[in-house]
This record gives C-alpha cells, structure tokens and sequence, in this order.
C-alpha cells in the first residue's frame, strides 16, 4: 500500500472502531485491525497466510461519516488515519445476510455455511436451492498458488459458469497431491471425506455423515485418483 | 522524419497549399452503419466508373468516417457544392458522376427529404439530424480520409500535440482541469484532476490506457471515432503521456471493431514512420510509443482494474480500487485509463483553450457528448451535442420522433448500468448529474429510445440477462444476486410472479449496489429499479393480471385469427413453423393455441390485420 | 488435431513471446485453426513460461475464445438494445428452429455456428446478424429462410 508504506515502522494510525479511538499497524488491513481489537466478523476468502482477495465480501464494514458513508471490504482496505468504521450497523447486518442467503441457498448442505447463517440469525432462504458444493470463495487456488507453489488449479470460465479445476479439466501434471486445498476449503465438509478419517489428507470429515461422496464424480478433490478417498473411478458407474 | 515543431507546421503547409477547395471531391461514408448498408460497393463502383471514364486524376474519391447518420446510409456528398446524397446503391453511381460531379445538376431522387415538411434539403447542414447538433469531435469525420495522415494535418492535426510539447507537463494539466473535461466512458471524473494524481504518483514507469473495449449494448461513437478519425485518439494520447509522465501507452480495443483496430494500427505505423511516435518527438526529448491490444470480448472489461489484468494476459477481473490505478495499475505502476472520446476531445481542448471549452456545456459538464441515438427512433445514428441539451431536442428534433406514430415510452441511457427515464421527464437537460438524479447516468452514451410497444419488464430482465453473462463471477453478490435477480424477472416475465418477489428484487438491489466488488455489479441494479420506479404498473399487470400490456412478453400473450378479417390467402398457414394453424384456401383459417409457439411470424406475414395478438 | 509448432512460433514472436500479448495470441491462433486445439494452449504456456492454467483461464473467460471448433458459416446475432427492443430474440429464435441447434453450438454436419453477440456497434441498423463478417440489417424471423438460402 504506497500510502501506508511512507509512514514510518512503529508509528501507529490511529482511527475511530465502533465509536472508539484505537490504534492499528499501517501495514495492517481494516480486518485485521478488527480481529486483533477482538471484534468478530464473518469471512468466508479469508486467511491470514494467503493475500487477501475480498470476494466473499461478508466482511464488509461501513466507513466514513454524515451522508458520506460506504460499504468497503474490511480485507481489503487498508487502515487510515482517520477513518470512521462500524463493523455492525444495520446497513452492514442487513448486507451480510443476504449474502448468506445467497451462500446457502447456493451450498445448502455445507455446515459451515449453516453455522454462519446461524449465527447471523438468519431465518429464511428466499431462493431455490441449487445443492452446489463450491462458493468459490477461492481460497483452495491461493493455498495452492502461494503456499505449495504449484498453480496446479484455479478459475475457469466467467460469471455463473466460473468454476475451479486443473488446467484444461485434467489431471493435473503440476499437483503434488498434498491436499493444501481440501485443508483450506471452507465448505468441503461433504466433499472430500473417506471412510477412514484418520488416514486422509485433511481430517476435516471426521465429525461428518455421509462418510462419502455419493458418486466419484462429486468429489471436488483434484486428484485423480483421489487420495483421501478409497473409491477410484473404477468404482463408480 | 518530422524533426522538429517547425518542421511540422511547413508540412502542414505544403500539404494545405496543395489542396484546391474548389477540385471536385466524392465522399463516401465508409462507417460501420454504411458499411452495412453496402457502401463498400458504392465505393468501388465510383472508383471503377472514374476509372473507365478516365477522370480518376481529375476527381478525388475519399472513403471517410461515420457521418453519424446511419439510418439513411450509404451517404454519398459531392464537394465541393456540398450535395448530400443518401441511400446510395451502386446502381446510382453513374448518374452520380454525369449529373453532379461533372455537370453540376442534382439527383432528385436521392436527396434528402424531410418526413414532416417534405421539404428538399440540398446540403447535410440544412437537415434537422444536423442542425441542432454541435459536432467537435465528430466533425472532421465527414471530410478527412481515416488512412491518410495529410487529411488530419490539414486539418491541424497535431498542432495541439506541438502546442503541448512546448509548454510544461503542469501547464497542460491545468489547462484540461480547467476545461472542466470529464470521463466520457461511464463515470465522468474530472479528466485533468485523474491525469494529476497520475503526475503526482511515485514511480518512474508509468503509463497512459485508451479504453476502446465500448461494450455498452446499444453505443457505438468510440467505434465511429476509431474508425473516422483515430489520429485525433493518438494525438489526445501522446499529450496524456506527456502531461503524465508515461512513455508508454495502451489501446485496448474490442476485437468485434476489425474496421477500428486497422485504422488505429496504420494510424500509429504512420505517426512512428512521422517521428510523432517513438524517441525524441519533435524533437522535444519526450518519448512514447503505443501498443494495440485487442480485447477478448468481455463487457467488465471496461472497467478499468479489468482491463489492466486483460493487458497483463489474465483473465479480465477486476479488483478492488482502495488503492487508485493511478497509483498502482497496470503491472502495478501509475496508470491513467480514459476512452475513446475523452482522448479525443483533449487535442480540442488544448488547440481551442480551457475557456471556450468551458464555455460549452452545463455548471458540472462541460463540452459535447456523442450520443448513439437507437432503438424506437426515426432519425437512428451518431449525435454530438453540447451538454445540456434536453432529451426532448434530441429525440424529437434531432432524432425526429418516433416511427409509425407510435407513442414514446422511455428512453433508457448509461447501457446495463443506466436506467429508464420516462416521458413524463423528457425535458431534463442531459448531463451528469441530472441523468443521476433520475437514477440513469451518462454511460458512454448510449440512448436507446422505447415506445409503447416495449415492455419494460423484459427491458429489465434484458439487461439483468446480459449482466448475468458479463458477469465475471469474482465477487458473491454480483454473481449470485444477478442470478437470482434474473430468476425472479424471468418469473414475472412468464405469470409466476408474486407481488413480495419486488420487495426482494429492492432488497437484492441495495445489497448489489453496497456490496459488489466493482462498478458492473454495483450499478446493475439501476435497469430494474429505474423501472421499478417509473412503471410499477407494468410489473403489476405481470404479476397479478398474467398480462403484458405491451405484448412482448410470449408466455403471457395469445395469438389467434380474427375469422372476420381472413381471406384464407394461407400464408401465415405455409410459414408457420409448428403446423398450428389450419384452414382451406380462401376460408378463414384457425389457430390451434395449443400448438402455437408464439414466434410471432403468422402476425408479421398477415396482410390483412387477421392475426391479432393480446 | 495436430497443431503446426512453427506456425505457432511465428505468432508468438510476433509478439515476443510477451506474457502481457497472451490474449492477441490466442486471437491469431483462434484466426488461424478456427478454435483453440488444447495442444496449441500446451505449447503457449510453455514458450510464454506462464502457468498452464492461467491460460487455460484466459481460454474460458473470453467470449471470443472456443476450445471446440466452429463450424464453416458463422452466425452471429446481435443481442444489443438496440436490437433487442426492434426484436432480435425473435430472430434468434428462428435461427435456432431453421438450424436446429441452440445459440453457442454447431450443427452436426460443422456447417453452421450460431452464436449471439453482445452489440456489433451498427445499431441502427437493428436487427442485425452478421454472416462470416458480411451484416444483414433490418432482420425479421421471415427473412432468416433466405439468409440461410443465401439469398
């Protein structure tokens, strides 16, 4: 961030959270500043170790003052001096929910998904369900790209055809299978299961039933064969 | 090789005292509309009879840029008394040749006659499209050659270029912030102001984006300006770059303009063979060069982080602007993005001045825009007038009303972002704001006008169907809200609608407009709720009625043949493609309307007003 | 398909091989072999040293782009506003019933792609369907026959 990269290291912004005067690190985001202030906020694309990508946008805050406020992307936006944020005003709550409405109603199933929309008491879904398993929230393709190095997947197609895959829709020559993406999903409890929790690459199945993609086909896994699951395609009719 | 600021002015010179106004000249409109319309063949048929007759060396034959009259193409004006000529087919050219050009008569025929007065008018100055309009950066799009650079030096081309050159980079800048310039591509920032901040940005690399990716459906002067007069972009570009500070540039141009990229390209081979492209223009010691990208056919393309990724070979999402291009932007380095237009009118400005600039236009805009004037609308084409004009001069004098007495409805403006403006606002003085304040916006300009038999319902879902497949997908609300926002248009459209479904739409829209990640989802809503607001009723008659009061939408209409009114002539019977109606010769036939598939031909073939549709 | 490496080369030189010309690439190998064959994208990746599917990205995204190839005669109607409101998706509808197919897909015999189009910029003209680059202004469902008639 060129602004923030000129103040000096150690000198602190100081800026309004929720009414209060708090101090941040100028290399900060908004996000971070909210988190270390122990204030919760829903995020789906988020992680600390990956490079923020603000599409989830459920971490949205509302800044500014007077009739000269907006919503911005608390990952995304950098801390500044001065800056007035409400992490949960009505238009920030009213805002978040229908974007877990949007979630749900696109991965109905994922337990993730139910505990947010839970917790941001959400009480209807408005949409017909669509049973996907993907909100794209990307965060598989920058554990991938970043972290393990190895841009064996990402995005594919555009708007509602977007997608994630491997390079030409197959196995992909550069995955490792080290499984980094299925650890970071944030809605692959149904995904990626096998019968044998212990053995698989992610244990994120363990508390979870079914114990496996009802099909082979349904696995979003990119492997082939799938390591952390003991069908192969030879299984699957 | 031009050396030097001199050097160029005694070309310019040479180039003007070899030109004779009087030597006689046919120009043929060699646009997009045109070209359409078979100008090309009305072009090489002029070349072929001045050829055979021996007068090639006697008559100059010049294709030039959109005349911005599309609707009466080809155009055809012989100079030097100026003759316009319309609807010309090659089969006209040789009495064009024996007539006019070498006997000074006139073809009756071909002239322009007014709808309303009959009246003939001899010149394209006396017909009302052009009377009221103020054409600054269209102008020189009916005289010069668009592949001949000594068109555009004799026209002073350039001479803003060296204008600039010999001032400072500050003084440029102030004087385009004084112009009052604004963006013409969508969002009108003030151009000087945008072009400072880039100035002003840390870094040595830095670069200036003509965006030529104009995706708006419905808008087309960035492709008539390309294409009519592309050295009046580069020559706004070079003076960008220098007042900036960036030696390299950018057009990124939509692959679907074959016509805009050759002429842009062979404009900037010329200029870099001129040495008014490349190292040491002029002998200034400023250097810049640009480069033609082509887009890939994607509308969030032009939006501007989009079209940087584009031009780093990534797909073309956008991404968030909390830190400004012009700070980091292409390659992460200070960029200054404007359109087509807005480059274009740059020369206008520093040729001209700030204040006689300034002196056109409204309080916040300033200068003409282009507007592509479509749709419903008797005089369709490319309009340029002074900001501040009101719709009703455009559509009615300009654009000359409505066709087949129909009643004008609303004019919709901005493209996918914009929104409808009804008839009972047709006095509003176009500029930026007030087109906001009705809840459309400028847009790059397109203005599509509607009459009654344009439903606005399926304008909506129209719009929310073209944003759902431009979409790039990258941010939740735009990709789901536009998804969900199209199922919810596409039941009122088909009788499922519930009279709760239009809370939800204004719900999803303040989410989409608060939340989306760029400027295509956050104005997407503007098509639905303009219209939302202006015909409720319409919505209404869907949703409670299953009726479409103007007849567009076919879930909810019914054909059937009035028995009175049918001679049993058996065309609709023979055309019909899903065998549903039957009858014998000369009785009245029958429409089985459990057969029908609505598409409407039986109605458009009847010549006897027997089908009726409701 | 077999792609022609050194034809390929010549195309990406032309460009040097610049990551940032990655979209002009494709577009003249697109010109060239009608589509994008999956071996040429292999290859572009290689010599433009970018990861495969970033290209693979770029493929998908753009609407210009095909990975399966087009027929001989393209159709491309003009889903503008302009168009649109003068009834273009009548027309297109009856370009889907003559050809038999859905707009995107080529018949079986690879004689005819159908696709739409998001504006051709000649709206005055509206409808309009361009045919292999030649415009045909002003249609209506009943003159499709003769288009596809070559009339």
């Amino acid at each position: 961030m060129s602004q923030n990269s000129q103040t000096p290291r150690g000198e602190m912004v100081t800026f309004m959270l929720n009414g209060a005067e708090v101090q941040a690190d100028p290399n900060w985001n908004l996000l971070e500043a909210i988190q270390f202030y122990g204030i919760d906020i829903p995020t789906l694309c988020y992680d600390e170790g990956l490079t923020p990508y603000g599409v989830c946008r459920l971490c949205v805050v509302e800044i500014g003052s007077g009739d000269r406020t907006k919503l911005v992307t608390s990952c995304m936006h950098p801390v500044r001096e001065g800056l007035e944020v409400r992490t949960h005003s009505n238009r920030v709550i009213k805002t978040r929910k229908m974007i877990m409405e949007l979630l749900i109603a696109r991965c109905p199933s994922s337990k993730k998904l139910q505990d947010m929309a839970a917790l941001l008491e959400l009480k209807e879904v408005r949409f017909k369900p669509l049973n996907d398993d993907c909100i794209l929230c990307g965060l598989c393709v920058r554990m991938c790209e970043e972290q393990m190095v190895a841009k064996a997947i990402g995005f594919a197609g555009r708007g509602t055809d977007r997608y994630i895959t491997t390079p030409f829709d197959m196995t992909s020559e550069e995955c490792r299978r080290c499984g980094a993406c299925m650890y970071i999903c944030p809605a692959c409890e149904l995904r990626c299961q096998g019968p044998q929790a212990e053995t698989v690459l992610c244990s994120g199945c363990i508390n979870t039933e079914p114990v496996c993609a009802s099909e082979y086909g349904d696995a979003m896994c990119f492997m082939v064969p799938c390591l952390s699951c003991v069908k192969g395609p030879e299984d699957v009719k | 090789m031009v050396k030097s600021i001199n050097e160029l002015e005694s070309l310019r010179s040479q180039i003007q005292s070899e030109r004779d106004s009087n030597r006689p000249r046919i120009t043929v409109c060699g646009g997009t509309g045109c070209h359409a319309s078979g100008c090309t063949e009305v072009a090489s048929t002029f070349e072929e009879n001045l050829d055979s007759g021996g007068l090639a060396n006697k008559i100059d034959l010049v294709v030039t840029g959109c005349h911005g009259f599309c609707e009466r193409g080809p155009i055809v004006i012989i100079f030097p008394q100026g003759v316009f000529y319309q609807k010309v087919t090659p089969e006209d050219v040789g009495e064009i040749i024996d007539t006019t050009v070498e006997n000074g008569g006139i073809v009756e025929r071909l002239q322009y006659k007014d709808p309303v007065t009959n009246e003939i008018k001899v010149k394209e100055e006396d017909i009302p499209f052009y009377q009221k309009q103020k054409r600054l950066v269209m102008g020189n799009n009916t005289s010069i050659d668009p592949t001949n650079v000594n068109d555009y030096l004799a026209v002073d081309g350039y001479s803003a270029l060296a204008k600039a050159l010999g001032s400072t980079p500050e003084t440029v800048i102030d004087e385009v912030k004084r112009s009052g310039l604004r963006g013409r591509g969508g969002g009108g920032f003030p151009t000087g102001r945008k072009w400072e901040s880039t100035r002003n940005a840390p870094g040595d690399i830095k670069y200036v984006i003509c965006n030529a990716d104009e995706g708006d459906p419905g808008a087309y002067m960035d492709r008539s300006i390309l294409e009519g007069n592309p050295h009046s972009v580069l020559e706004g570009m070079i003076i960008g770059a220098y007042a900036t500070g960036a030696n390299e540039g950018y057009i990124y141009v939509r692959n679907e303009y074959p016509l805009a990229v050759a002429n842009i390209t062979t404009a900037i081979r010329v200029a870099r063979e001129m040495g008014l492209l490349g190292d040491n223009i002029m002998g200034s010691g400023f250097d810049f060069d640009v480069k033609v990208n082509r887009g890939g056919g994607a509308f969030v393309c032009g939006e501007s982080t989009a079209l940087m990724a584009s031009l780093e070979g990534k797909p073309g999402e956008p991404r968030a602007k909390y830190v400004h291009t012009s700070d980091k932007g292409l390659w992460d380095r200070p960029s200054n993005l404007n359109n087509v237009e807005t480059w274009a009118n740059v020369p206008l400005i520093i040729n001209k001045g700030a204040d006689w600039y300034a002196g056109i236009g409204t309080d916040s805009s300033k200068g003409t825009k282009v507007f592509s004037l479509v749709g419903k609308i008797n005089n369709t084409g490319l309009v340029e007038v002074p900001m501040g004009m009101t719709l009703r001069e455009i559509i009615f004098d300009i654009g000359g009303g409505i066709p087949d007495g129909k009643a004008f409805k609303a004019v919709q403006t901005g493209g996918p972002s914009g929104g409808c403006i009804p008839e009972s606002m047709i006095d509003l003085a176009v500029d930026y704001e007030q087109l906001a304040e009705a809840g459309s916006m400028m847009g790059s300009g397109g203005m599509i006008v509607m009459d009654e038999d344009t439903c606005m319902v399926d304008v909506a879902r129209y719009f929310i169907s073209f944003l759902i497949e431009e979409s790039c997908g990258k941010c939740v609300p735009c990709r789901e809200g536009l998804l969900r926002m199209g199922e919810i248009l596409t039941d009122i459209t088909e009788g499922r609608g519930k009279m709760e479904d239009l809370d939800l739409i204004r719900d999803l829209s303040e989410v989409l407009k608060d939340a989306s990640l760029c400027g295509l989802g956050q104005t997407a809503p503007n098509p639905v709720l303009s219209t939302l607001k202006y015909f409720e009723d319409e919505y209404v008659a869907h949703i409670k009625d299953h009726r479409c009061p103007a007849g567009v939408c076919t879930e909810l209409i019914t054909y059937s043949i009035d028995a009175g009114n049918c001679t049993g002539c058996g065309l609709c019977l023979k055309k019909c493609p899903s065998e549903a109606i039957m009858g014998d010769k000369k009785q009245p036939h029958v429409l089985d309307v459990e057969k029908c598939i609505k598409c409407g031909i039986c109605y458009d073939v009847c010549r006897f007003d027997a089908v009726s549709k409701e | 398909m077999t792609v022609d490496e050194s034809r390929l080369d010549s195309i990406i030189d032309e460009y040097n091989a610049e990551p940032g010309s990655l979209i002009s690439i494709l577009q003249d190998i697109q010109a060239e072999y009608n589509y994008l064959p999956a071996e040429s994208l292999e290859y572009v990746a290689s010599r433009l040293n970018i990861p495969r599917v970033q290209v693979f990205g770029v493929a998908t995204f753009f609407k210009a782009f095909s990975l399966k190839p087009k027929g001989k005669q393209q159709i491309h109607v003009c889903m503008g506003t302009a168009c649109h409101v003068r009834g273009s998706k009548r027309v297109l509808e009856e370009l889907e019933r003559k050809l038999e197919i859905k707009a995107g897909d080529t018949t079986e015999n690879g004689e005819y792609t159908l696709e739409t189009v998001n504006c051709v910029g000649a709206c005055a003209l509206g409808p309009v369907v361009v045919e292999n680059e030649e415009y045909h202004g002003q249609m209506t469902p009943i003159k499709v026959e003769n288009l596809l008639n070559g009339k």
